[in-house]
């Protein structure tokens, strides 16, 4: 089954978040919590709406990644560049920011 | 320029307490996110990949050195410090705050901006020729009429949820600089037999996954019948205009589904009832919004100016920059200047907030105070003394922003694409910086003369490939950015739709067909031929030579 984990955009500010495994919303795809079962994607979507209902984020939906040298990298184009930022501005988003 | 009338200011004022409360309420939770998306969309806000994003109407592109200033004070402070101008001369923000949207507002409310309609199922921000009120060829300045539409089409309630968005350009001289036959109502100024002026009538164009050149419905409208004309064809529209399918809901369909003819039948019959009735434009109100278009106070000047010619003499970049960026002005004397924003390998149509400022400083010392938006993404000052245009270019250049490039392959339209944009399938910026990085030798790009590229990051076609000369459209093969090429297009007097030149290409792989495809041109083109007329005798066959001949 493909790897997946929920992210969505944070409310206040439209920033790109990412769901933990403790239920807490992360800026960074390397912390999200994993589904790897239905059952585990099913409690990912439960805690989206828990998070829709307290006004912490928008647009809650699961994507597929994979584990790559012990990182997780997202499959598509679309998801690699909300995860990094601007493919044309180094300087802005996430990858602008040194961890 | 136009300067708001006090029902304008309270409007604008109005609106933004109203946002303001309505986003109070979003974050307590008085609103959920379905009620309030659409609130937010009716001001410009959207939400994209990284951020919300705002988008800012400048009405027919025109704005003040104060208003351009302002647009830098909120890049610097609402945003990222810096702002993207976009296909329909308005500007993008892409990183406010959504908690900071009611005071960003408020601070463009202060310079009479604002970005009510610039989303939704309304009539958009209305466009025009960004040499409007300068141009040599013009019959008449188009701002006027904008503005009219402007002020009919705001909150206009029974046209605040159409079928689908509405785009409505206007130009006021022969060349069509604004694009008026691929909008869903393009108005071209034309005199009649007895030397007046009104407009060609031109309905039911547009680019988008079905791309159509208007027909024209009503060859020659008296001005003063404007409004009545237009209320007529949104009244059939709101009626017949398809509501349960949203890739059938534009205009365009309609009327093609109806036929020009019938549909300009439609509108005639409408129009009867409504033609002498309030809508007319009495003489003394178009004196009125005429007043605030009056020409800026010109010096009377000969044709020539001696400094001019001895510095484009001198100076063989002066004289570069003035072969591609200076366009004929109707004053003996002046000159209209287009600031690029495209220089090589940058973001097209990007300024940063010391750039606007610096821009604004300069418009109003060398030009009225006024600043234009070109729908292919570049600034303009409208009215430039010839003697000034040196110390200007001089200026411009210490700021980046003299690239002479104007009309050439590195003057390229490309949307946000996927870097930045919730629809895109694909990235348009960084292979637009690619063209311009290949063709970065200047001597080459002034050699191939004019050639328009155009890139879209999907079929919705805000990077107006349809219309391109070289269209590039980006596409998502199985998870993969492909690049579909378009030939022949054209946004002009000459509108053309593009023929695909076969299949699409990889992200790596699209320069190089790009750079093969000018090769090609160059290679065929008869002595003073552009792209267009060569493509138009030869064919897409000796490019599809070219371009497939390894495969």
């Amino acid at each position: 089954m493909m790897l997946k984990v929920l992210t969505a955009n944070r409310l206040r500010d439209g920033e790109v978040v990412y769901l933990t495994a403790t239920g807490t919303w992360s800026e960074w795809l390397d912390e999200s919590g994993l589904a790897e079962t239905p059952e585990r994607e099913a409690e990912l979507l439960a805690a989206a709406e828990l998070a829709l209902a307290a006004r912490l984020v928008v647009d809650p939906y699961l994507m597929p990644v994979a584990e790559v040298a012990g990182r997780l990298r997202p499959l598509s184009q679309r998801e690699i560049i909300r995860a990094k930022g601007p493919s044309v501005r180094a300087d802005l988003g996430k990858q602008a920011i040194r961890r | 320029m136009y300067r708001y009338d006090e029902f304008d200011h309270t409007l604008v004022a109005e609106r933004v307490e109203q946002f303001r409360d309505q986003v109070a309420r979003r974050l307590s939770g008085e609103l959920s996110e379905d009620e309030f998306k659409p609130l937010r969309l009716m001001n410009g806000l959207y939400l994209q990949l990284h951020a919300y994003m705002l988008r800012v109407a400048i009405p027919y592109g025109t704005l003040s050195s104060a208003q351009l200033r302002a647009l830098g004070h909120v890049a610097r402070r609402y945003d990222r410090g810096y702002g993207h101008f976009t296909t329909r001369q308005n500007i993008q923000y892409n990183w406010p705050k959504l908690d900071e949207v009611p005071d960003l507002l408020a601070d463009l409310a202060e310079v009479e901006m604002h970005a009510i309609q610039t989303s939704g199922n309304c009539i958009r921000n209305v466009t025009a020729d960004h040499y409007a009120g300068a141009a040599a060829d013009e019959i008449e300045d188009p701002r006027v009429y904008a503005e009219i539409i402007r002020q009919w089409s705001t909150l206009h309630p029974e046209f605040s949820f159409l079928p689908r968005k509405f785009k409505i350009a206007v130009t006021g001289a022969p060349n069509d600089r604004a694009a008026v036959r691929v909008h869903d109502i393009g108005l071209q100024m034309r005199r009649n037999e007895a030397g007046e002026p009104g407009f060609e009538v031109i309905v039911g164009g547009g680019q988008g996954r079905t791309p159509l050149v208007g027909p024209t419905i009503r060859e020659f409208l008296p001005k003063r019948h404007l409004l009545s004309y237009l209320e007529a064809i949104m009244r059939v529209y709101n009626l017949l205009g398809r509501r349960d399918n949203i890739y059938k809901a534009r205009i365009k369909i309609l009327v093609k589904q109806v036929g020009a003819e019938e549909f300009a039948r439609l509108v005639e019959e409408e129009w009867r009832h409504i033609k002498d009735g309030a809508l007319q434009l009495p003489a003394e109100e178009l004196a009125r919004i005429e007043a605030y278009f009056a020409p800026p106070a010109f010096e009377d000047l000969p044709a020539r100016d001696s400094g001019f010619e001895a510095r484009r003499f001198e100076d063989p970049d002066f004289a570069r920059f003035v072969r591609t960026n200076l366009y004929a002005h109707k004053r003996p004397g002046y000159a209209i200047v287009n600031v690029s924003l495209k220089p090589e390998g940058g973001v097209p149509g990007d300024a940063t907030a010391e750039q606007m400022e610096h821009l604004a400083d300069l418009a109003a010392r060398y030009s009225f105070d006024e600043i234009r938006v070109s729908h292919e993404q570049n600034l303009v000052l409208p009215h430039v003394k010839l003697g000034e245009v040196y110390a200007l270019w001089q200026a411009l250049r210490a700021q980046g922003l003299a690239a002479p490039n104007i009309g050439l392959v590195s003057d390229i339209i490309a949307c946000p694409g996927l870097d930045y944009c919730n629809l895109a399938n694909a990235r348009s910026i960084p292979v637009a910086q690619r063209i311009s990085t290949r063709f970065g030798d200047l001597k080459r790009q002034h050699e191939i003369g004019e050639l328009k590229v155009k890139i879209s990051g999907c079929i919705n076609a805000c990077g107006h490939h349809h219309v391109g000369q070289i269209g590039i459209l980006g596409v998502d093969k199985k998870g993969e950015e492909f690049y579909q090429i378009t030939l022949g297009g054209s946004a002009d007097q000459n509108t053309a739709l593009g023929d695909i030149v076969g299949p699409a290409f990889s992200y790596d792989d699209v320069v190089d067909a790009v750079e093969t495809i000018v090769d090609t041109y160059v290679g065929l083109r008869r002595p003073g031929e552009q792209f267009n007329e060569t493509y138009r005798r030869v064919g897409l066959a000796p490019f599809k030579e070219k371009l497939y001949a390894a495969h």
